[in-house]
């Protein structure tokens, strides 16, 4: 037992061996197949081989494959989405003049549609600026405090979420395609230290839900393999988009362990790592989720 | 910090006081996995048990794994074995070692350890998300392992 902590907290390469090791004991179900077409028009890639060294997937799947017809069929249709109200909403802000120096998002950017294409397939990313992995929140952030001298919002406030969403439509269709190399390389690593360290009181680390039981029912929940393609995510249940590191806080407090905080360095390492993990994958969000 | 942590340790040191019979989660001693003595001296009760077993926050059992003679508590999990006829294929004594700390049967399994105090990484207070105040308590009490364990042999 104490060797096991030791390895979670102090040698990723221990922890590696460890989780590939573990491969025979898996129980994943892969969903059942099923297309994505958005508005009858746009095929998004919902699964896909992905590339060996990153994870112990076989095959990366979206997750909406593992949600009802229903709530699928919700997914597919731009009118039904309600998550595409949120992106109304923030187109209104994109063009929206705020803080000290008069300007909107549409007077350095001009269109979402012309500046923001491939931007989320691409993020979280390597920052020169900011000397760090920078996530979409992270560079809005910077725009309003140091460009538009307004001030910043909350990381997985409501206005955060919907203009995140906003960007992420202009790649939707796209493969998520972010890089774990370079100056990435020592963030990626530490994500992927984090997403096989057994956490909390319950000590589940997040493969032990969404890589070795994904497909899996866990009391009334279909696990997914814990992708972030689609985000942000409308969720049925509290009625508003929901941004990566929100889901990430939930997941780690239901492993009865102490979260870290959104736009956290932690937090933003796992979310590069959880987004190789899907790289491939269609850019898919805003999606739909129970 | 320092205060809320002595005082935790001196309720922790009183409930043990209490019942001087009952087995620290730090003195159980495993045989292949299996813990011999009742960690309380008290014969389990089956009802119990059951509630702890449904119930999400105490065992939550059935968030992973199937139990017919349960089918009255909605939603049952797949990640672990159904439960039906755990009790022909265990003795009490396996049982108990699975509740307490299932990794002694199971390597690496993701069953959580019932009855054990640590160490943990980045513990958590219960489902709050916070830093704990203190030393944790293990996830249920001699006495509901036992209650648990007696619901489980009822299962032929
Ligand atoms: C004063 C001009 C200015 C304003 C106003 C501004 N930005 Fe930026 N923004 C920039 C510059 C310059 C960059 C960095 C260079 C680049 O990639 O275009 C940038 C980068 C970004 C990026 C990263 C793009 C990439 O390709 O990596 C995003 C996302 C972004 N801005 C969103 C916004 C949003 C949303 C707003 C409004 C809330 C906004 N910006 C307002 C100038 C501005
Ligand atoms: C106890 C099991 C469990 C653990 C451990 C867990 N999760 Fe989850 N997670 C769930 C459940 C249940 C859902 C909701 C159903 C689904 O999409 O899998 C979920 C959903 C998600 C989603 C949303 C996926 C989507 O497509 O909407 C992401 C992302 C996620 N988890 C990431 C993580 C990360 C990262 C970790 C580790 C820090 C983690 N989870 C740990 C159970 C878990
Ligand atoms: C997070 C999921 C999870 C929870 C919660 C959980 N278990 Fe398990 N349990 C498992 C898994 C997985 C196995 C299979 C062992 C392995 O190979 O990892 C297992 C195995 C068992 C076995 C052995 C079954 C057999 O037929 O071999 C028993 C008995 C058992 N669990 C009882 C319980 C009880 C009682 C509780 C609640 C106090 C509980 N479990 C909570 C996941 C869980």
């Amino acid at each position: 037992m104490k060797n096991r902590s030791l390895k979670g907290a102090f040698g990723l390469a221990t922890v590696t061996v460890l989780a590939f090791g573990a491969v025979s004991a898996m129980a994943e179900t892969p969903p059942k197949k099923a297309e994505l077409v958005v508005n009858e028009d746009t095929k998004l890639v919902t699964e896909t081989t992905p590339k060996e060294g990153i994870s112990n997937l076989e095959k990366a799947y979206d997750g909406w494959r593992f949600r009802s017809s229903e709530t699928q069929a919700v997914q597919a249709d731009d009118f039904d989405n309600p998550g595409m109200i949120f992106v109304d909403q923030a187109l209104d802000q994109w063009n929206a003049v705020d803080g000290t120096e008069g300007k909107s998002c549409a007077s350095c950017h001009g269109t979402p549609e012309e500046s923001m294409k491939g931007v989320r397939a691409s993020y979280p990313k390597w920052d020169d600026s900011m000397g760090k992995v920078a996530t979409i929140e992270m560079e809005i952030n910077n725009c309003r405090t140091n460009r538009m001298g307004a001030e910043a919002w909350k990381y997985t406030g409501g206005k955060m979420t919907a203009m995140n969403a906003l960007i992420t439509l202009q790649s939707r269709g796209m493969p998520v395609d972010v890089a774990i190399d370079g100056k990435a390389k020592p963030t990626w690593e530490h994500g992927k230290e984090m997403y096989y360290t057994r956490t909390g009181q319950l000590e589940l680390s997040c493969a032990s839900c969404h890589e070795q039981h994904y497909g899996d029912r866990i009391r009334a929940e279909i696990l997914s393999q814990g992708q972030i393609n689609g985000f942000p995510a409308y969720r049925l249940k509290n009625g508003k988009l929901n941004s990566i590191h929100a889901r990430f806080k939930g997941c780690v407090r239901d492993t009865r362990a102490e979260t870290y905080k959104p736009g956290s360095d932690d937090f933003v390492a796992l979310e590069l790592y959880v987004a190789s993990r899907g790289n491939g994958l269609s850019v898919t969000g805003p999606s739909v989720r129970n | 910090m320092k205060r809320a942590m002595l005082g935790m340790a001196m309720i922790v040191a009183g409930s043990i006081a209490a019942s001087a019979a009952e087995i620290a989660p730090e003195k159980v001693e495993f045989k292949d996995g299996a813990v011999e003595v009742s960690l309380t001296g008290v014969a389990g009760d089956p009802a119990a048990g059951r509630k702890v077993i449904g119930t999400k926050k105490l065992g939550n059992c059935v968030a992973c794994h199937q139990i017919t003679e349960m089918s009255d508590v909605p939603f049952h999990g797949e990640i672990g074995p159904s439960l039906d006829g755990v009790g022909s294929r265990y003795s009490e004594a396996e049982l108990r070692g699975i509740i307490v700390d299932a990794k002694h049967t199971f390597e690496d399994t993701i069953m959580p350890s019932f009855y054990k105090t640590g160490p943990y990484i980045r513990p958590g207070k219960a489902f709050t998300g916070k830093a704990p105040d203190g030393p944790l308590p293990p996830l249920l009490t001699a006495q509901q392992v036992e209650d648990v364990v007696a619901y489980l042999m009822t299962q032929k």
